[in-house]
Parts: C-alpha cells; structure tokens; sequence
C-alpha cells in the first residue's frame, strides 16, 4: 500500500513534530535543548532517506566491478554537515544554560520569568 | 598575478582566516584594531566588487574552477553588492566607534574571543550573500547565527542569556525549516545551486512537493528575518546585547536573511509554481501592514530606548516586505532600497545609544533626561538619523518612503489604504523619536544627568557623525544605491509574466 511505501516519510513527520512539542511545551530549558535536537535529527533522517537507490550499496569504485548501483553519495555529505551544525548548535545551547543556572539559579523558564519580575 | 578575479571569494575568507589569528593576539588593543583591518578590507573588497558589477555586470565564480552545478559557485548580482556594501560598510564603522564601548562591557581577557566570534559572524553573513547555492547558504546563516548568539550573550547584563536562549531556539527552528524545503527541492531536482534548480524545476512534473518547500523556506527565512509574528526572539536579543553588538546587527542581520527569502521566492519559485506572485503577496502583504502598524504601535508605549529602536526595526523590515509584496519593479526597488537606508538610520540610532551609553547607567528614557544639553553632539547625531528614520525630505529614509508610496499608487483603491498605512506608521515615527527629544532636550536634569556628563569620546563622535551625515548624502543623492537596487529589482522580477 502506498501509505505505508512512504514509511519513511512517516517516521521523519513524527519524530519532527515530537521535537517540536518538546521545544514549545517543556519549560525546562535542556528538555527544550533534547527537543531541538530530535527535532533536527528528524531533518537527517528525511535526507538520508531520499538518498536510498533501491539495491544500491555503498558508492565506492572497486577495480573490475561495474554496472553496479549505488546510492546517492551528496545527501550524506549533506547531512554530515548538518550533523556538525547540530552538535555546535547544541553545544552552545548547553553552555548558555551553564551560564543561566550561574546567574539565576534556575533552568525553569518560568522561574526565570519571574525572578526577571521582581528585579 | 592579480587578485582581482578571486575578490567573490577574498570577501569571505579574509574575516573567516583572521578569526582564528584574532584569538591569539593577547596584546591591549591589537585584537580589535586586528579585527578592524579585516572588517574594513572586507569593505574595500565589497566596493571592487560593487564597481566591477556596475561595470561589467553579474560575477561568477567557480570554486577550485569545478564547473557549476557540480562545483560550488559564487555569484554576484547587483543585489549582493548592494547587501554587501550593507554588512561590511555596518561591520567597519561599528568597530571603528565601538573600541570605547566594547572596552567598558567586556572584560579584556575575553575580548580576542568576542573579536573572533564578530569576525566569524561577518564571514557568516557575507558568506550567505555570494553564495550561489542552497546548501552553502544553510551553512553560512548557521556561522552567523552562532556567532551572533555569541556576540549577543557576551556582555554583562545577564537578561540576555535567557534571550539569547530564545533567539537560539528561534533561530535553529528557521534554520531547519529552512533545510527542510532545500531538502525537498532537491529530492526533486537533484539540484542544490540556485540558478540551475530554478531551470529544472520546469521538468518536474509533480509540483506540490514544490509548493510545501516554497512554504518551509518561505517560514523559515521569516523566522530569520524576524517578519511580524515571528519577531518574538529580536526585541529582547536587541535590548540585552552589548550596545554595538546590537548596532552591528540591527543594521545588517534581518536585511540579509531577506535578502536569501526574496532570492528565493522570485527567482526559484516565481516562474515556476502558478500564481506564486500571488500568493506571496497575499501571504506576506497582511503581515507587513501589520508588522508596521502593530510594532509601530508598541513602540510607542515603550520607554526603554534599545527596546524602542528594536520594534521600530520589526516595523521596518515590514516596509521592506511591502515593497517587494507589491511585485512590481517600482516596488521591490523601493523595498531593497529601504533595506539600505534603513541599516544607516538604525545603525547611526544604535551607534548614538552606545555613545549614550558611555556617560549614563541606565537607558530608560527618565534616565538620560536632559542630555541633550550635556551630550549636544551625540543627541544632534541621534536627531539626525531619527529624522532619516521618520523619512524627512532630504534624508536617506525619505527616498525609499517615496518610492514605496509612488509602487503603492499603482495598486489602485489597495493601495490607497498601503499609503495610508505607510503615513500614519510615519507618524507614529515622529511621535516616539519626538519622546526621545523631549526628554533629552527639555527635560530637567535628574539622577545621572545631575552630575556634569562629559561629551562621548572624540573618535566614536567622528565616526558616528560620519554615520549620521551618510544619512544626508544619500538622501540627496541616492544614485548609487538607487541603481543597484533598480537593477536588482528587474532582475528578480526578469521572468515573471
């Protein structure tokens, strides 16, 4: 059946809309941060996906092998460098609540707001 | 062997290779005259490239000579030198002031590190700008961002952690919205260079996948861009940065991720989705009216003076999507135009707040009351690019008013209601700069101002003058940017029915 030949597909909508609930609904800052990044692996995997050639393999050029099929090479390059953003982009995130837990004593969003009030 | 040819590439490798030398330099003062060197080599590169468009049009380049689409290309239009003569000319004079005010916010040990990460911010931004393909531009907006979120949490005021913390959040959804639609053009296309995805959309049968990434990448440069209602993330970031930090951003950051929305919608997918024109401006045209009338509005009521100047800015980015939401040559000019003049007006505004901010502790506007009288020259600056800001005749701001009210006339009983809309947004402009004169010029000294207050120190008053009198020279005599932003119009427009 076609709706499930894009299982795939499915996969990536539901892990992209659960790291996006995470990001919108928790109020404690590193659940936000674990949601961002479910939410960016989701991306990776929609690109790894498209890059599947069906019976394709690895695409390394052997001596005598020929005709063979491989798969798409660029998206993986692609997304490997996604990854290396992601990391940072986290690990900046984690540094600023190192730095709010400092300042504030608290990664509760709320906490902080209020703090921010009574100042 | 010359280094003309290999300019489009120099204007990103030189802030991106002085990063790192940056760091190591521990010497008072050599970091930032480092990054000042690089910043305004950036500029000189920005304006070879400026005249060489001007002269012989359009560059391409080829990375490493691999041919496009397989090798990356750089290309650049009569739009990217216009956004960046914006970034480098924004960057130059900001640290140019800025030596005093970065002095009193951040510590010095810390400082190779804030010069680094401005550096690796202006590659980013730049990078963005010349890049001829979609992937380069995702990785070049995520260096700006990261550097900027940098930039932003380094100062000592500790509101903008949790700000920053939002604007990175914000920022990293755009980012990955953004990714997504790229994602999807290219399962289509097999294509990630722009000018050749814009030819082999034609062959793709199934246009939908087409339209949800149009509508992915058109939401996630919003984000960017801090577009009316996803502007949340700019006020605060705005309020909290170091004083020139924000100057340095307000002027360029938004602008440049219009910039890559507006390459993106008219050249990729204008031609190619049916009826995009309209539904782009059906889209985006509410929310610029709105962005101008509500951000306008809160400005208003504001007394916090950064946080002012930062919805003023959210109302402007919404001038400039009026312009281009107009689809017509008349429109977008005034629309890229707009995002010239208004990176000076808000860059001198932001450059006078640091200099105000040198001589008063706080920045609400009971605290620097009667300034005016102690600081003639920083207020006569402030007074200046306000005027710009409102769209004085003979200021810069006025052209690009015009303009944008001659597209609107076009648009029959529609437009009408635009003008008026751009009229009372003015005047709301003149009302909240009004405030900041009042106070600063009748009102009674209290607090702070009780004290003598010294004039802001000589050299940032140079520069921020300079600053200011651009606002008049280019609004005298706005040809050159004028024809850059003409020319960029048509050629976003050059397929369109």
């Amino acid at each position: 059946m076609e709706l499930f030949g894009l299982y795939n597909y499915w996969v990536f909508a539901i892990i992209l809309m659960t790291g996006f609930y995470a990001v919108i609904a928790k109020g404690n800052l590193i659940k936000k941060l674990i949601g961002l990044s479910i939410f960016q692996s989701a991306v990776f995997l929609l690109y790894i996906s498209m890059d599947k050639v069906d019976g394709g393999t690895a695409p390394i050029i052997q001596k005598g092998v020929i005709d063979q099929v491989y798969s798409n090479p660029l998206p993986q390059v692609l997304i490997l460098t996604a990854i290396v953003v992601g990391i940072s982009t986290t690990a900046l995130g984690l540094a600023i609540v190192v730095r709010i837990k400092e300042s504030y004593g608290t990664i509760e969003e709320h906490e902080i707001q209020e703090l921010e009030r009574n100042s | 062997m010359s280094l003309t040819p290999h300019l489009p590439v120099l204007q990103v490798v030189t802030p991106m290779l002085t990063a790192p030398l940056v760091v190591l330099l521990h010497v008072r003062g050599l970091p930032w005259a480092a990054a000042t060197a690089s910043s305004l080599f950036a500029f000189a590169i920005a304006v070879g490239l400026t005249q060489s468009v001007l002269d012989h049009g359009s560059i391409i380049y080829l990375l490493g000579s691999w041919p496009a689409p397989y090798g990356i290309e750089l290309r650049i239009t009569a739009f990217s030198a216009l956004v960046l003569l914006i970034v480098t000319g924004a960057s130059s004079l900001t640290l140019l002031a800025g030596r005093c005010s970065i002095d009193a916010e951040i510590d010095h040990e810390r400082q190779p590190l804030f010069y680094a990460a401005w550096l690796l911010g202006l590659a980013g931004l730049t990078g963005i700008v010349v890049a001829g393909d979609a992937f380069n531009i995702f990785v070049f907006m995520e260096i700006a961002s990261l550097a900027s979120y940098v930039l932003i949490a380094a100062g000592p005021n500790r509101r903008a952690l949790p700000a920053v913390f939002n604007y990175l959040i914000f920022g990293t959804i755009g980012a990955t919205f953004y990714l997504i639609g790229v994602g999807l053009i290219y399962m289509l296309t097999g294509t990630l260079n722009l000018a050749d995805m814009e030819a082999r959309i034609h062959q793709v049968g199934e246009l939908r996948p087409i339209l949800v990434a149009a509508g992915f990448i058109t939401l996630g440069l919003a984000l960017k861009a801090a577009v009316f209602p996803l502007h949340a993330w700019l006020p605060m970031s705005y309020t909290y940065a170091p004083h020139i930090v924000t100057a340095f951003l307000a002027a360029c950051s938004t602008k440049v991720a219009l910039y890559v929305l507006l390459r993106f919608d008219f050249l990729v997918f204008q031609q190619n989705l049916l009826a995009h024109d309209i539904q782009f401006a059906l889209f985006l045209m509410p929310l610029a009216v709105m962005a101008i009338l509500i951000a306008s509005g809160v400005a208003l009521f504001e007394r916090n003076l950064k946080r002012m100047l930062a919805y003023s800015s959210i109302a402007q980015v919404g001038y400039i999507l009026l312009g281009a939401s107009l689809v017509s040559v008349l429109g977008l000019t005034a629309g890229i135009l707009h995002m010239f003049n208004h990176a000076l007006a808000k860059g001198t505004l932001f450059l006078a707040v640091a200099a105000l901010a040198m001589r008063f502790s706080g920045l609400r506007l009971e605290d620097f009351s009667g300034a005016g009288r102690q600081m003639p020259w920083t207020m006569g600056a402030f007074v200046l690019g306000g005027l710009s800001l409102i769209g004085v005749p003979g200021t810069a701001g006025f052209v690009s008013k015009w303009l944008l009210i001659l597209a609107a006339l076009d648009q029959g009983v529609l437009g009408i209601a635009l003008i008026a809309t751009v009229l009372i947004s003015s005047l709301m402009a003149v009302v909240y700069i009004w405030r900041i004169v009042e106070v600063a010029y009748f009102g009674g000294a209290t607090g702070d101002a009780c004290r003598r207050v010294a004039e802001a120190p000589t050299w940032m008053l140079m520069v921020l003058w300079a600053a200011a009198l651009a606002n008049v020279v280019f609004g005298i005599n706005p040809s050159l940017p004028m024809m850059l932003a003409r020319q960029a119009a048509s050629t976003l427009l050059q397929h369109s029915p």
